[in-house]
């Protein structure tokens, strides 16, 4: 029997889009858990590491030089708010994970991002044409409240996993939790599951 | 899913001078109040106090409610009778440990505050989910300053470690800097007028109350440095407001020379981009 609040009609805008929980929000809010951080794009690199160092690293201009995807997704905030379309530029993660050294057992991924903030990922769901790392926002530069100069873009996940102000992938052979995961967050983020916290 | 570790070990960290935000994370790795699976938990409002012309407080009994640290959230859903659901999350404003209250500041064409806020009668019932985030909270154990920083609404979580400090009878050092767009808008005045030991400095952005001598404008640097404790007492410092103010005053603190993994921040609203 459901608990019913009298009086209670909502606005009722349902859409097969919207993943159960969500309601449509048309900006675009920000979820940061301190100070957007500040980039020097001169000394910036995106890299991928392993127990045995880096695998691989790209500087700025690198990273800009590769062949790029316009994306467009809807995106999914654990807070609830969903956005549809939202237009994105970046460099496939296939495109970088292929251009690196894997181990067979190294079948999930922590992120590591300026300020400090992980996250963690299998790495099946970088791959598949699912993950990025996104520059582009709408058209411009991504700006850094939103996680520029450059994020990870999963939009399959909820939000919190796409990380801000991204900097390196580390190639584990076991899942370790992220920031967010340790603090009562799911370990893997299904919108459509409604995996929002621990033991969802 | 594969195993799960938590294991501070394991993660490599760049070398800084300052604690990363992963490095701040293991004291709240185990709290006994955050239970592993959080169920949703009838409500029944017990009163509604208004607060402002668009504010209400909601005293709700939630027969299961395990209490709360200091400045986490819980996930509130109604169901009309036919049973279409909405959900959406706020801040409690009721000290650690106590039963339920949520301040609820009405949000222009909302979906869920305005009935929050206007409709719902002492009787009526919804369903909340919590506590979450324990990121953005506050433990009376702590004895580092607190500076306290809020924009608008933003002051109900911040709310919420003030009366936990009074609550529990602590001595650590609070200083609260509120921001509001003017007297009408300003939430708990008479309880934060009433705060002998909390330095509590007033803000407004629009306009201020009759026989105000300071300046009307946002929080900008010079009045950060002013009302702050210096970054040299090393405060935990909580910023919660809209985003636009939450990055002008996070972005202004560490200009002033605070550690940004010590500065905690909890934004709302959309960015307008």
């Amino acid at each position: 029997m459901a608990i019913v609040s009298r009086g209670f009609r909502g606005r009722r805008t349902e859409d097969p889009r919207l993943p159960p929980g969500q309601y449509l929000e048309r900006g675009f809010p920000v979820l940061s858990a301190g100070p957007t951080p500040r980039a020097d794009l001169d000394t910036w690199t995106f890299s991928i590491r392993g127990a045995d160092g880096e695998r691989g690293s790209w500087t700025w201009r690198e990273l800009q030089a590769l062949p790029a995807d316009d994306i467009v997704r809807d995106i999914h905030c654990v807070t609830r708010w969903t956005k549809l379309d939202s237009h994105w530029r970046g460099v496939s993660l296939d495109r970088l994970l292929d251009a690196v050294r894997i181990e067979p057992d190294e079948q999930y991924v922590l992120a590591h991002c300026d300020g400090g903030y992980t996250t963690n990922v299998p790495l099946a769901d970088l791959r598949g044409g699912q993950a990025w790392i996104a520059y582009g926002y709408d058209g411009g530069a991504l700006p850094p409240e939103h996680g520029g100069p450059a994020r990870l873009l999963i939009p399959h996940l909820y939000f919190w996993k796409s990380a801000k102000w991204i900097r390196s992938l580390q190639l584990l052979d076991h899942d370790v939790a992220g920031f967010w995961e340790r603090l009562g967050y799911h370990e893997y983020g299904d919108p459509w599951k409604e995996q929002r916290y621990w033991g969802d | 899913m594969g195993r799960l570790t938590v294991a501070d070990g394991a993660v490599e960290e760049p070398a800084e001078d300052e604690p990363s935000l992963h490095e701040l994370l293991p004291d709240g790795a185990d709290d006994p109040v955050a239970p592993r699976v959080l169920p949703w938990l009838p409500a029944t409002l017990v009163e509604r106090r208004p607060e402002t012309a668009s504010a209400a407080t909601l005293v709700l009994d939630a027969p299961g409610w395990t209490g709360a640290l200091a400045g986490q959230h819980v996930d509130v859903r109604l169901t009309a009778d036919d049973g279409y659901a909405a959900e959406r999350s706020y801040s409690l404003a009721s000290p650690a440990g106590a039963p339920v209250e949520l301040t609820v500041q009405v949000v222009d064409d909302g979906e869920v505050s305005p009935y929050l806020t206007l409709d719902m009668e002492p009787g009526d019932h919804l369903e909340l989910r919590g506590p979450i985030g324990r990121w953005f909270v506050w433990r009376p154990g702590s004895t580092r300053p607190v500076q306290l920083i809020a924009g608008g609404s933003g002051l109900v979580p911040l709310m919420s470690m003030v009366r936990t400090r009074e609550a529990v009878g602590a001595s650590t050092p609070f200083r609260l800097l509120v921001s509001a767009r003017t007297p009408a808008d300003a939430l708990y005045d008479e309880e934060l007028a009433a705060l002998t030991d909390v330095e509590v400095t007033r803000v407004w952005t629009r306009r201020a109350p009759e026989g105000w001598t300071g300046p009307v404008g946002r929080a900008d640097a010079a009045t950060l440095a002013a009302a702050c404790f210096p970054p040299a007492d090393e405060p935990d410092v909580f910023v919660c407001g809209p985003t636009p103010f939450v990055e002008a005053v996070a972005n202004a603190l560490v200009d002033l020379g605070h550690m940004p993994g010590r500065i905690r921040t909890e934004r709302f609203g959309p960015t307008g981009s």
